[in-house]
């Protein structure tokens, strides 16, 4: 870790200052990834801005009907509050399917969506990697590949997003807020997250000078039919090489709405419009969610280490989607699927 | 081996001290330290408390484990400065007045470690655990207390001392 100075602010307005001040600082809020890339040197910052004693903590019911999610919200106190335990369940499933406890009471929402791949490469600061350090080439793509993407994949990179929050976030529909010199503006959550293209380094579409200062989820939630299905290596603590967010609204066994989000996949949550839509009208059987499935992994490209994930990725969003239909949502605690 | 690194784009800040204030253990502390120093190292190597273990550094084993105002958190990825005013508790802080705490009673009633080195963060995990409230059956136990790992493989007396805390409590 390289040294670097601290500066606290005071409120939202002092961190976009600060932050317009000092273009090589960061902010950090949890700090769970940051200081750990950090010690790897793969991030360097000049300066930290601590912004966690902004006012951006609480959750409170939004006059759109939604929920407004304050960016500081620690990742355990949005998983187990009363709003998102009972209108969203999806998202508190997905967040306690990620990390630890102790990493989850420290890491904050925004931090969350700011989370950067944990490709090998990229965290190995004697190899080259396109996201890292731009034109150097990409080490994952004829490397060890095994936890990479199959989907949206680019000659640059192949990394793979490696949260479970964002996963359902883009599956219930969120917007992002935030703030920056010229003023707030909101980003569909589909739009936050980029596919890597020749610009892996930006994870994001947050200019550099922005802050996020909250996430909306829209009012409908999805209770009845759910299941967030996270499949890893190991049964807890572990990234995945494939998770499914599925999301159903039924009217008997007759599909109205389906929302389907893969993690672990590609660099962004991935959601595929034409496979929600196709489903749409047609009966909850496997039929239609083996549909859904080839629809979704249509355009899947394995590399030398991960083609298994395809037919993984199949099996889990029928599976996920099957959970959903019949009301029985994987729980997190539960080692085995049903 | 020493490894290639990234070239360091920015000119080294130096060494500022900043003030920072902790609640150890029921004792205000008051130290200088680098920006850079975590809780981690500040309790360890400033304030001599060396019950805390470093085992990963990065978040992945949690023997750093201890309780930041009542929760339990990774203190290898905090920042001491970050936590300036913040209530810590550490391992040599559960005991009171000579009495065990029941996480630490129960552990040596089920033999619930071998070597010892992730003890001190398993008991801070499970101390913070019981605080939680959450758990409630033997499955819940180990979901929530997968953040602490033990290569000697405890686990099994570690959830059953778990248990008997939890019913003591």
């Amino acid at each position: 870790m390289i040294n670097f100075e601290y500066a606290r602010a005071s409120d939202v307005a002092d961190a976009i200052r600060l932050k317009a001040a000092e273009p090589a600082a960061k902010f950090i809020a949890g700090g769970t990834n940051l200081i750990d890339l950090m010690k790897k040197d793969v991030e360097q910052p000049s300066t930290l801005i601590d912004i966690t004693r902004l006012p951006l903590t609480t959750i409170e019911e939004a006059a759109s009907g939604g929920v407004r999610i304050g960016a500081l919200v620690p990742n355990t106190d949005l998983a187990y509050h009363p709003l998102i335990e009972d209108r969203y369940p999806l998202l508190a499933s997905a967040i306690l399917a990620g990390a630890s406890q102790q990493l989850r009471n420290m890491a904050s929402t925004a931090g969350n969506l700011l989370q950067r791949t944990r490709c090998y490469y990229f965290y190995d600061t004697a190899t080259p990697c396109n996201k890292r350090d731009p034109g150097s080439g990409c080490s994952a793509i004829d490397g060890f590949n095994r936890i990479h993407a199959v989907l949206g994949t680019s000659p640059s990179c192949i990394a793979a997003h490696p949260s479970d929050m964002c996963v359902a976030l883009a599956a219930l529909g969120a917007t992002v807020s935030v703030l920056g010199p010229a003023g707030e503006r909101s980003i569909r959550f589909l739009d936050f997250h980029r596919l890597p293209g020749d610009t892996p380094q930006r994870d994001t579409n947050l200019e550099p000078d922005e802050l996020v200062t909250a996430i909306e989820l829209p009012e409908a939630g999805f209770a009845d039919n759910y299941s967030y299905l996270k499949i890893r290596d190991r049964a807890s603590y572990a990234f995945a090489l494939v998770s499914v967010a599925a999301a159903l609204e039924l009217e008997g066994n007759t599909i109205l709405e389906a929302r389907i989000a893969l993690g672990g996949v590609a660099h962004k949550p991935w959601r595929d419009p034409l496979a929600e839509w196709k489903i749409r009208g047609q009966p909850a059987n496997e039929a239609t969610f083996e549909m859904a499935a080839e629809l979704l992994l249509r355009d899947a490209k394995g590399f030398a280490h991960n083609g298994f994930k395809i037919d993984l990725a199949r099996k889990t969003i029928v599976r996920a989607l099957r959970q959903a239909a019949l009301g029985t949502p994987q729980s997190q605690s539960e080692k085995w699927i049903r | 081996m020493e490894r290639m690194r990234a070239p360091v784009s920015s000119p080294i800040a130096p060494v500022r001290e900043v003030d920072v204030v902790l609640h150890v253990n029921g004792v205000e502390r008051r130290l200088k330290l680098a920006p850079w120093t975590t809780l981690l190292d500040a309790l360890r190597d400033h304030l001599d408390l060396t019950g805390t273990k470093k085992g990963c550094d990065h978040g992945q084993c949690g023997a750093c484990t201890v309780l930041v105002d009542g929760r339990r958190v990774n203190s290898c990825l905090a920042l001491a400065v970050m936590k300036d005013g913040a209530h810590v508790t550490t391992i040599e802080g559960l005991e009171k007045d000579g009495v065990l705490h029941v996480v630490q009673q129960a552990f040596i009633d089920h033999d619930a470690f071998q070597c010892g080195y992730c003890t001190p963060g398993q008991i801070c995990s499970a101390v913070g655990l019981l605080l939680e409230g959450r758990a409630k059956t033997a499955d819940e136990i180990r979901e929530l207390m997968s953040g602490n790992i033990c290569r000697c493989g405890a686990y099994p007396n570690i959830v059953a001392a778990i248990q008997q805390a939890m019913e003591a409590s």
